[in-house]
């Protein structure tokens, strides 16, 4: 199976220019290989970095140094030094990223939300809604809800339809970032056997999870985020 | 190579002086087809004078600006000829001023607003252009029943989009946008926003957007561009930038967001 994220000695460091110039050194020596068909789980304590990790995989974060190989149609793609539209290309073909909290647009339809992905990659829009409406039912979120824009739902609503827009296309690689936290026993157990199902259709993924049980479930492998803990 | 990996207009080294006063400098970037720019920053950072100069509307005391025209070839802003320079204004490019008056004519219809740009390109059959026009205000978002009334008898918001209308009907493939959302009610500038948002993906437009709203940028463009004193300070991916400013004045416009 070849490597589908491969990171090789990746930093971030902020330095809030507003508070005094004060540099905080969130990781450094980040080494990590995420292969096809698996899931890696972060773990760390609250603050250890681990959602400034997924986000740096994202490009949504810039690196410091080091490198963030991602198999992207074929090739390798450095994400650490790519150029603006390679990222969108590869956040468009390639990674999909469930963040913690959703940031939809205002006025979008909830259908719309979930399958602007599909959408953005040439699936015709009454399809890609018919796909997006499969993945809503199966997550309880009831279709007298498709209409309205997401703003108003309740967390788990709106994490739901998060997980629905992430979930929806055949992105091989996806980036979770606490997928289930506020979800019930039930929605959790959907977003299980999701990942599950993922995993057989050979999707690499990456996420942080809090719940032992749910962990236990869908980790191939740990990977302590501790160990990256940037001396300050 | 697709042609979309061909660039569409290329920046090199630009910059602007008054006098003494340097108000561009060293301005370089690159626009590809379906690209959406932002350039952010605040009154006097030199945005509007850059977005002039991109436009032709301004030329540049140094540096340059070339275009792909529809041959495929790039030319130099600075030598086109006449037939050159009118054929991309009104055809190729689009250019959404801040007050719609600036951009429409206020006392002819709705629909000859919409239609003169398509007639100035040699559209004669009436019927036509008056079919296109009423089109054009439905995607929009405009009831065709206005379609023969003045756009001063039309709402901020309304004349905004009508504005819009009368530059996308010629199928132009770079839009000018000079803060089209400001002076509008919240209300009606996240309907523009949405509206904005489609035309430019269904239609693979390239846009560059000239705003100090950072929600404006984080909703359309794809790239931003921050501006201050003439320079450009920061620039990358628009939620890049937006999400970890590494500059500090983009530090500050980014911490200045009231949460909504």
């Amino acid at each position: 199976m070849p490597a589908m994220i491969e990171i090789t000695d990746a930093a971030k460091t902020f330095t809030m220019h507003l508070q005094g110039s004060v540099r905080l050194n969130v990781v450094r020596g980040v080494n990590f290989v995420v292969n096809a068909s698996e899931c890696v789980v972060l773990s760390g304590p609250s603050g250890a970095g681990k959602s400034s990790i997924l986000k740096m995989i994202f490009g949504n974060y810039r690196c410091d140094g080091g490198r963030i190989a991602i198999r992207h149609q074929g090739n390798v793609i450095d994400l650490a030094s790519a150029e603006p539209r390679d990222v969108l290309s590869v956040r468009r073909e390639t990674i999909g990223y469930v963040s913690q909290f959703l940031r939809a647009v205002p006025r979008v339809p909830t259908l719309d939300v979930v399958a602007e992905p599909l959408v953005a990659r040439g699936t015709p829009r009454e399809k890609a809604r018919a796909q997006a409406g499969k993945l809503l039912r199966r997550l309880n979120i009831p279709e007298r809800l498709w209409a309205l824009p997401p703003s108003t739902f309740s967390g788990g609503e709106q994490q739901r339809v998060n997980i629905a827009r992430g979930f929806v296309s055949d992105h091989p690689i996806l980036l979770l970032d606490e997928p289930t936290a506020s979800l019930d026993a039930a929605n959790g157990e959907v977003v299980v056997r999701l990942i599950e199902e993922k995993k057989l259709g050979g999707v690499a993924m990456v996420a942080i999870v809090h719940d032992d049980e749910i962990r236990g479930r869908i980790a191939d492998r740990v990977v302590d985020v501790t160990s990256f803990a940037a001396a300050a | 190579m697709a042609e979309n990996e061909l660039p569409l207009l290329v920046a090199e080294n630009l910059g602007k002086n008054y006098g003494r006063l340097a108000a561009c400098r060293n301005i370089s970037f690159t626009l590809y087809p379906g690209e959406v720019l932002a350039i952010v920053g605040e009154s006097g950072s030199g945005k509007s004078t850059l977005l002039q100069m991109l436009s032709a509307q301004l030329a540049p005391t140094s540096g340059r600006v070339s275009y792909r025209m529809r041959d495929g070839v790039m030319r130099d802003l600075a030598n086109l000829g006449e037939a050159e320079r009118r054929f991309l204004f009104r055809t190729d490019w689009g250019y959404v001023h801040q007050d719609p008056a600036q951009g429409l004519r206020m006392a002819v219809s709705a629909g000859a607003n919409v239609g003169e740009r398509l007639m100035a390109v040699g559209w004669n059959h009436y019927g036509a252009i008056r079919n296109a026009a009423s089109s054009w205000l439905e995607r929009v978002e405009i009831d065709t029943s206005r379609i023969d009334d003045a756009p001063r008898t039309y709402s901020g918001g309304m004349r905004q989009r009508l504005q819009i209308a009368r530059n996308l009907v010629t199928e132009p493939r770079l839009v000018f946008m000079d803060e089209p959302t400001g002076g509008l009610d919240v209300s009606v500038q996240a309907r523009l926003l949405d509206l904005m948002r489609n035309l430019v993906s269904e239609l693979d437009l390239a846009a560059i957007v000239v705003t100090h709203d950072l929600a404006v940028a984080r909703l359309l463009s794809h790239r931003v561009m921050v501006m201050k004193g003439g320079q450009v300070i920061e620039t990358g991916l628009t939620d890049q930038v937006l999400d970890d400013p590494h500059e500090p004045y983009t530090q500050l416009l980014v911490s200045s967001i009231l949460p909504p």
